[in-house]
């Protein structure tokens, strides 16, 4: 029973939020690889891009809420999810007819690039906190839990209760969805072969005829959706403030580099392994430890490893570790 | 029109924005901005040793700052004794065996043979000493922080002179600095990037929750200053009797006179970082440097260590921001790890260098004043812009109050805006590089 009680304590603290939060790093990391790969650079500008497209998102639910439309039990934002993408993909686009367009006929070295997307990062974030402020918004409705603590005591008459929220169960199955979707669109589609074609080879891409343009139009397009998604799930997960989304900026990097910057496949991995890692490490173990040791070893302590302010330093450390030991990532991305 | 009648016209303008500043608004405003205007040009030319220079892309500037800044801390404040006797020793004793730890897993992956034996031993070493590290180290913050927590809590500093701590804070910088650059250099240039703006969060929450350190959010106040105090000046009689012979309000020429004294420091700080560096530029070494910032590949070939060169520039110029940080914290006579933005202390600086011209020092020092200036006029102009915009809406119309609320964000927007345009149209900045 004790040891049940240790696992049912785990999931509910680290495995849950975890994986959740793993989910949502992935669909981050995604367009940052994404990007990387095809219009090679890292885009300084994803944290606000994914602010952004969620403050749309926000704004449209606000609308669809005064109006009365719900989407019962499930999130209004569910609905406004689509809109939200369109709108961050105008931005997005005219910011690449706008500003990289230019770069790119200049073939500018990549650096140029970053320091460009940190000036675009400056005006998202100056035009999300000049719409809807910098402070934090909730914008989650519908049912709030799928299964609560009280309700899984009674079910299973164990001490330790299970929660999982809504966010939660719908974070994890728009992200398999959504990447679900991707791969398909990806390994089987003429336009998604002829991006993975223009990510492995550019020259050889153009001989064969794939149209540049054409090609990052559609990258732009994907990231702008895979963002808005991403920014969303966290929002309606925890809440929804400007600053913060910048400072998912490094998790999000550290678990592209991590994945191997490029590869689809592993920027995903590498979103669970940041996510896992920081939760673990700061997660106070007391009571999971409190069940499964014998009675003389309980620890006094919490057992946390690291404080909760300290969550960053976690993905940072993972990022060197890669970065000294294997710079390419762990699925041998195009980097280096 | 030669370039030394274009730079002296731009540097006239600069002296006429402050004049007029203190002509319109009040001279203790202008003398704010200068002295801000000084210390930002000390971070341009830092960040211009690395960009300008070598091509290297730090995002981290906000962490070097304000490693200077925890220095003035660690150096001016009187040490607390109590604290010390408590459980000091013991803190330090358990910062060198976390160091310990890790020379010692450095020295054993050296040592060991390569495989799973190295991997392993590595991970035992680690994760041994982490754990004694935490015994040894959490008692002695709790018994360190329980001190008079309401005005100390913390170790104290070493007491010397404020002035010692802007070579310090350089100091401690360029060991950050150090270590970022030996793991993130030699690698493609946007991991610099991303290393650097992990380790500027990394450092800013160290400061805001080490509480034994520097008090974290509690603040440390009450800074030691190089200057008098003003209170000071006005109840010496000497002073008040001199400026009243020249018909001042004692009062106004004490704080007029505290500043200039700020001034006057900082001054020579610029000029002597900006001899020098203008010394490097002009020197083989400065040369070797924009040689491999135009061309690795051709400079590897020529023997030059690419990554040892870029290692040392990137170490010199964090060590610039580290006093640059120090400088600005003995000037604020406080240090609050709240107020550490990323958009204030790292991006802003990159505006500055890019507008003012980079790998021009001369630009990054003009660079640094104008920005400032842009920086700190933008909200007044946003806001009268704003007014303007809303003057024929009706009073209390949610739109109207919306937009006046958001002025404060009109830095954010101009900045960026700011920035795109300079790369885009005149990506050599005010004062291109020779």
């Amino acid at each position: 029973m004790d040891f049940l009680n240790a696992l049912v304590a785990l999931s509910n603290f680290v495995l849950v939020p975890a994986i959740a939060y793993g989910s949502q790093l992935a669909l981050g990391a995604l367009g940052v690889t994404l990007i990387y790969g095809i219009l090679r650079f890292s885009n300084f500008a994803h944290g606000d891009t994914m602010a952004f497209g969620t403050m749309a998102t926000i704004l449209i639910t606000w609308g669809f809420q005064s109006v009365g439309i719900s989407a019962g039990p499930l999130p209004t934002a569910l609905l406004a999810l689509p809109f939200g993408i369109a709108v961050c993909a105008a931005l997005i686009l005219f910011t690449d007819k706008t500003v990289y367009k230019f770069y790119r006929q200049q073939k500018a070295k990549p650096v140029i690039f970053v320091i460009v997307s940190l000036g675009v990062m400056f005006i998202m974030n100056g035009l999300v906190r000049f719409i809807i402020g910098p402070n934090d918004q909730r914008f989650s409705d519908g049912e709030r839990f799928i299964i609560s603590v009280r309700e899984f005591k009674a079910l299973t008459g164990l001490r330790e209760g299970l929660a999982i929220k809504t966010t939660q169960g719908l974070t994890v199955i728009t992200a398999v969805i959504v990447v679900a979707l991707l791969f398909y669109f990806l390994n089987r589609t003429r336009t998604g072969k002829s991006m993975r074609a223009y990510s492995d080879n550019e020259d050889l891409a153009l001989l064969s005829g794939i149209n540049p343009e054409r090609v990052v139009m559609v990258t732009w397009l994907i990231v702008a959706a895979l963002a808005t998604v991403a920014g969303v799930l966290y929002g309606l997960d925890k809440s929804f403030k400007p600053f913060v989304y910048f400072q998912l900026l490094l998790p999000i990097f550290a678990a592209a580099i991590v994945g191997g910057l490029g590869n689809p496949l592993g920027a995903i991995a590498g979103g669970f392994v940041i996510a896992f890692s920081e939760v673990t490490i700061t997660y106070a173990w007391k009571k999971v430890a409190g069940y499964l040791l014998p009675e003389a070893l309980e620890p006094s302590s919490l057992v946390q490893l690291l404080s909760t302010d300290y969550k960053f330093a976690v993905s940072f450390v993972i990022l060197l570790i890669v970065l000294l030991f294997k710079p390419t990532g762990l699925f041998a991305g195009k980097s280096v | 029109m030669t370039d030394t009648a274009r730079n002296t016209l731009y540097f006239a303008f600069i002296a006429l924005l402050i004049i007029g500043t203190g002509v319109f608004s009040s001279w203790n405003s202008a003398l704010f901005i200068l002295n801000f205007g000084l210390i930002s040009a000390v971070m341009a030319l830092g960040v211009n040793l690395q960009w300008g220079f070598a091509g290297l892309f730090n995002v981290g500037i906000m962490g070097f700052v304000a490693l200077g800044g925890l220095a003035t801390v660690l150096i001016s404040m009187p040490p607390e004794g109590e604290a010390w006797a408590a459980g000091g020793l013991r803190v330090v004793l358990a910062l060198v065996l976390g160091a310990a730890t890790i020379v010692g897993a450095i020295l054993a992956y050296g040592a060991l043979p390569k495989g799973r034996t190295r991997a392993i031993g590595m991970i035992v070493i680690l994760i041994a000493g982490f754990f004694i590290y935490r015994a040894v180290f959490d008692g002695g913050v709790q018994a360190v922080e329980a001190v008079n927590p309401a005005n100390a809590g913390y170790l104290g500093g070493l007491g010397l002179p404020v002035l010692i701590a802007w070579p310090v804070g350089g100091v401690l910088a360029a060991g950050a600095a150090w270590i970022i650059g030996k793991t993130a250099l030699g690698l493609r240039s946007d991991y610099l990037a991303i290393a650097t703006l992990g380790i500027a969060e990394i450092i800013i929450a160290v400061m805001k929750n080490e509480d034994w350190l520097a008090r974290g959010v509690k603040n440390v106040v009450g800074l030691p200053r190089p200057a008098p105090y003003e209170i000071d000046l006005q109840n010496d009689p000497g002073f008040v009797e001199r400026v009243s012979g020249w018909g001042m309000d004692p009062v106004w020429a004490s704080t007029i006179w505290v500043k200039l004294i700020y001034a006057g420091l900082f001054t020579i700080v610029l000029v002597g970082l900006f001899i020098l560096v203008q010394r490097a530029l002009h020197s083989p070494w400065g040369r070797m440097m924009r040689a491999i910032r135009d061309n690795e590949v051709a400079a590897e070939a020529m023997g030059k260590d690419v990554t040892a060169r870029h290692l040392q520039v990137f170490v010199l110029g964090s060590a610039i921001c580290g006093i640059a940080g120090a400088m600005m914290t003995t000037l604020d006579g406080q240090l609050t790890p709240g107020t550490y933005q990323p958009l204030r202390f790292t991006f802003l600086v990159w505006v500055m260098v890019i507008v003012g011209g980079s790998g021009n020092n001369l630009g990054a020092v003009l660079g640094g004043f104008l920005i400032w200036w842009l920086w700190v006029m933008v909200e007044p102009i946003g806001l009268g812009l704003m007014q303007v915009i809303t003057g024929g809406m009706a009073e209390g119309y949610w739109l109207r109050e919306h937009l006046l609320e958001s002025a404060a964000h009109m830095r954010l927007l101009t900045m960026g805006l700011v920035l795109l345009l300079v790369l885009r149209f005149s990506p050599r900045g005010l004062i291109p590089e020779k």
